[in-house]
C-alpha cells in the first residue's frame, strides 16, 4: 500500500521576536520586517507524513504552501527533510486573506494536485493563532477532519487511526481516507535537515526566483535536473474565483489594531527582609485579603 | 428574527462552564441588540438539561438528542449548526474556544461562508464604516482578540456575512445567573432532519477525558510559579504557601513546559484567565502572554530576584528576592499569627 500525502505548511513571522514595525498602518502584517520561519506545528505535521512514507514504501509527500515568493523556502525546507516536491501558491490577489479565503485558495490548489489520501497540516499558525484553516480546508473539499492529532497509529484497509490530544484527555478515532488531519505541537519533533538532501536541493528554485540567475550555467542546470524546478501556481493556475480569494474573499475585516501596553501601577517596593515580609503579611490579614 | 445563538458543550450531562460564561455574555449582547438569546445543545440523553441553561437568561433552548451525537464528532454537529442556521438566520453565534469549538466553528463558518474570529477576549456592539465602499453598518459585533503571539490586539468585524461567529476561551467571560426562575422555551429538534447518515464518518474508538480537578479559575487567591522557581521540588514551597493561606497554585507556561506544574494550572493567553483578589507571582518574568491572563487581579504581589522584571510594573507589591527565601518567611508569619 502506498499513500499520497499533501502537507500544508505556512511560512510565518517569528512572533516570538516581534519588533515595533511589525504591523502596517492598514492593520495588515508587515512580513518583510520579521524573520520568516517554518510554522512550528507544521514541522510536527511534516514529521508524521515522513514517518508514513517510511512505513509504506512507494508513498509520496508533497508540500503545499501559500505565501509571497520567498515562501519557496518552505518547499526547500521540506525537500531537505525528505519530501518529494512541493507547490508554492503565490499571487498578489491572495494578499490580505482571512482564514476562509486562505482555505479556499488551498483547497483549489489541492484539487489541482488531484491525487491525495491524506492532507496534513499544523494545528495552528503562530501569527494568526486561529487553528481554523485545517477544518475549513476539510469542509471545502468535503472531507472528514481529525484535529489535535498527536500520532497516526495505523493505516489499514482504507482507514486511518489517529490519537488526538485534547484539553482534558486523549481520544483515538478512526476515519476513512481521504481525510484532513491537523497536528499538535505535542507530536514527535521533526527530524533535522539531511546533509545529502541539502546538497541535492540547494539550488531548487521557482521560476520567479530563477529570473535573477539567467546565465548559461544555471539554465543548463534546470534543464538537466528537472527536480530542481519548483512548481509555482497563481490564482488562474488553480482556477480560483477572484471574488473568493484575498481581502475581497474575506468576510472578516480587521477594523483596528493596537499594540499591547499595560498600565504601570504605582507599586510598593520591598527588599524581602524579615520585618518587611512580616508587615506585608500582617496587612494582608488585617484587611482580610487572606485569612 | 435574527437572534444570538450559543453552542453549548456538554460532558457527562453537565453544561461546560465556558458555555455558561458565553450565555451570560450573550444575554447582555442580546439585550443591547434587542434580540433573543438562544442556546443549542447537541448530544444524547439531554432530557432536563435546559434547567442548567435557563437561569443564565436563554429565551430558547434547542435540543438535538440522538445517541449517535455523543461523544462529539465534527461533521454531525457541524451539519446541525449549518442546517439550523440556514433556517433561523442568526446574527451572531458564540462558542467556546475549546478543542470542540475550535474544531466545529471553522467547519460551520466555511460551509456558511461567514467570518469566524478565534479566541476573543472581549465582545462589544458598535458601528463600522467602510470608507472604500462608502457603506456604514450599525450594531456589528466587535470581536476583540490578541494575535501575533499576544503582541497586538485586533478588533475584527464581519460586515456582510451572517452569522458573525466568534470563539472565546474558558474563563475569559464572567458567568452570572440572571434569575434562578428565568423562563424560556424548550424546542426539541428531530436529529434526522439535520444530520445525514453519511456525516458519521469518524468513529471514536477510545476516549479518556478527565474531569478537571484543579479549579484555579474561581480561586480567590492564587500563588503562581514561573520558570524562576527552578524545579518541581521548589514548587512544593508554593503548595505549602497555598495550603497555608487557602489558595490555589497556578503556573506560567515556561513552568508548565518545564514540567513543574500540570497544564491545567497554566495562566495566560493560552491557558486560563483568572481574576482573584490576590495574585502572588513567584519567579515569573511577566511576559505579555502571561499578564494577559491575570492583569485583572485585584492585588498583585511579585516575588522576583530581578528588580527590573516586567511583572513588577503591574504589581502592587514588588518583593526583590528569591522564592526560596521569601515563601518560607510568609508561611512562618501566617502560621504564627493567624489563629
Ligand atoms: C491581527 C490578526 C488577527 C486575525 N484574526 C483572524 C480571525 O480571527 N479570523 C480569521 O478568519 N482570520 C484572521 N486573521 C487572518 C489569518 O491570520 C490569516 O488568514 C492567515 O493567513 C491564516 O490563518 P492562521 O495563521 O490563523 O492559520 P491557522 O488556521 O492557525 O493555521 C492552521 C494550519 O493551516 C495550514 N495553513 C495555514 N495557512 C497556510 C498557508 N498560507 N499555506 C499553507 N498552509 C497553511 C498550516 O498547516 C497551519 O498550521 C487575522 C490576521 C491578523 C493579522
Ligand atoms: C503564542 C504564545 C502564547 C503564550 N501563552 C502563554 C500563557 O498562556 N501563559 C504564560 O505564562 N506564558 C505564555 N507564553 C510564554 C511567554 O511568552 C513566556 O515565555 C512565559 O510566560 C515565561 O514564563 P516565566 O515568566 O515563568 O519564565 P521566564 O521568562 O524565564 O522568567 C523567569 C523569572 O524568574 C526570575 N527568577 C529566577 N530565579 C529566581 C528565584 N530563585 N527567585 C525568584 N525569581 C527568580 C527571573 O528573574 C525571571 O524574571 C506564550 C508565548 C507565546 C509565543
Amino acid at each position: 500500500m502506498s499513500l499520497k500525502i499533501i502537507v500544508l505548511a505556512k511560512q510565518v513571522p517569528d512572533t516570538r521576536n516581534v519588533g515595533k514595525d511589525a504591523m502596517k498602518a492598514d492593520g495588515t502584517v508587515n512580513r518583510a520586517a520579521l524573520p520568516a520561519i517554518f510554522n512550528p506545528e507544521d514541522l510536527n505535521a511534516l514529521e508524521q507524513a515522513l514517518q508514513l512514507k517510511e512505513q509504506y514504501p512507494g508513498s509520496t509527500v508533497s508540500l503545499l504552501t501559500m505565501g509571497p515568493p520567498r515562501a519557496a523556502d518552505i518547499i526547500r525546507e521540506g525537500l531537505f527533510r525528505g519530501t518529494d516536491g512541493g507547490v508554492l501558491l503565490t499571487d498578489r490577489a491572495f494578499a490580505g486573506a482571512d482564514t476562509l479565503a486562505t482555505s479556499y485558495a488551498l483547497a483549489c490548489a489541492v484539487k489541482k494536485m488531484k491525487d491525495y489520501d491524506i492532507i496534513i497540516g499544523g494545528r495552528q499558525a503562530i501569527d494568526g493563532d486561529t487553528a481554523q484553516v485545517g477544518p475549513q480546508v476539510a469542509e471545502k473539499l468535503g472531507l472528514p477532519q481529525i484535529t489535535y492529532a498527536e500520532k497516526i497509529l495505523k493505516v489499514q484497509d482504507g482507514k486511518i487511526q489517529v490519537k488526538r490530544r485534547l484539553e482534558r484527555g486523549v481520544e483515538v478515532v478512526e476515519a476513512k481516507y481521504p481525510v484532513v488531519i491537523t497536528v499538535n505541537g505535542s507530536a514527535d519533533d521533526c527530524r533535522p535537515r539531511n546533509a545529502k538532501l541539502i546538497q541535492r536541493y540547494k539550488y531548487a528554485k521557482t521560476i520567479s526566483e530563477r529570473q535573477n540567475q539567467d546565465n548559461d550555467y544555471f539554465s543548463n542546470l534546470y534543464e538537466n535536473r528537472p527536480y530542481l524546478n519548483l512548481t509555482e501556481w497563481s490564482v488562474s493556475d488553480v482556477d480560483a474565483d477572484l471574488d473568493q480569494v484575498g481581502l475581497a474573499g474575506s468576510p472578516t475585516k480587521v477594523k483596528q489594531i493596537e499594540n499591547v501596553v499595560f498600565q504601570a501601577k504605582e507599586s510598593k517596593k520591598l527588599s524581602g527582609n524579615d520585618t518587611e515580609i512580616d508587615e506585608l503579611m500582617k496587612e494582608l490579614i488585617v484587611n482580610h485579603t487572606i485569612g | 428574527m435574527n437572534n444570538l445563538f450559543v453552542y453549548c458543550e456538554i460532558e457527562d450531562g453537565i453544561i461546560a462552564d465556558v458555555s455558561l460564561e458565553l450565555l451570560t455574555k450573550g444575554r447582555s449582547l442580546a439585550n443591547q441588540l434587542n434580540c433573543k438569546l438562544e442556546a443549542l445543545v447537541i448530544g444524547s440523553n439531554l432530557d432536563g438539561v435546559e434547567k442548567q441553561i435557563f437561569p443564565y437568561g436563554a429565551d430558547t433552548v434547542y435540543l438535538v438528542d440522538d445517541k449517535r451525537l455523543y461523544p462529539y464528532t465534527s461533521q454531525p454537529h457541524a451539519s446541525v449548526l449549518i442546517n439550523l442556521f440556514k433556517e433561523k438566520k442568526p446574527q451572531i453565534c458564540l462558542m467556546g474556544a475549546t478543542s470542540i469549538g475550535r474544531d466545529l466553528g471553522p467547519r460551520v463558518s466555511s460551509a456558511l461562508h461567514s467570518g469566524l474570529t478565534a479566541d476573543c477576549t472581549a465582545l462589544e456592539i458598535g458601528s463600522h464604516e467602510d470608507k472604500k465602499a462608502g457603506k456604514s453598518y450599525e450594531n456589528l459585533l466587535y470581536q476583540i482578540r490578541p494575535a501575533f503571539g499576544g503582541n497586538i490586539v485586533a478588533t475584527i468585524v464581519n460586515p456582510e456575512c451572517r452569522p458573525q461567529m466568534a470563539t472565546v476561551r474558558e474563563g475569559v467571560m464572567k458567568k452570572e445567573i440572571v434569575s434562578p426562575t428565568y423562563k424560556g422555551e424548550v424546542v426539541k429538534l428531530d436529529a434526522s432532519k439535520y444530520v445525514s447518515d453519511t456525516d458519521f464518518v469518524v468513529s471514536v474508538i477510545e476516549r479518556q477525558i478527565e474531569k478537571s480537578k484543579i479549579n484555579i479559575k474561581s480561586a480567590p487567591i492564587i500563588v503562581a510559579g514561573g520558570y524562576g522557581v527552578g524545579s518541581k521540588e521548589n514548587f512544593k514551597l508554593l503548595y505549602d504557601l497555598a495550603a497555608t493561606i487557602g489558595a490555589e497554585v497556578g503556573a506560567s507556561r515556561a513552568a508548565v513546559d518545564a514540567g513543574y506544574a500540570e497544564h491545567e494550572r497554566q495562566i495566560g493567553q493560552t491557558g486560563v484567565t483568572v481574576r482573584p483578589k490576590l495574585y502572588i507571582a513567584c519567579g515569573i518574568s511577566g511576559q505579555i502572554q502571561h499578564i494577559a491572563g491575570m492583569q485583572d487581579s485585584s492585588m498583585i504581589i511579585a516575588i522576583n530576584n530581578d528588580p527590573n522584571a516586567p511583572i513588577n510594573t503591574i504589581a502592587d507589591y514588588v518583593i526583590t528576592g528569591t522564592v526560596e527565601d521569601i515563601l518560607p518567611k510568609m508561611i512562618k508569619y501566617y502560621k504564627k499569627n493567624s489563629k
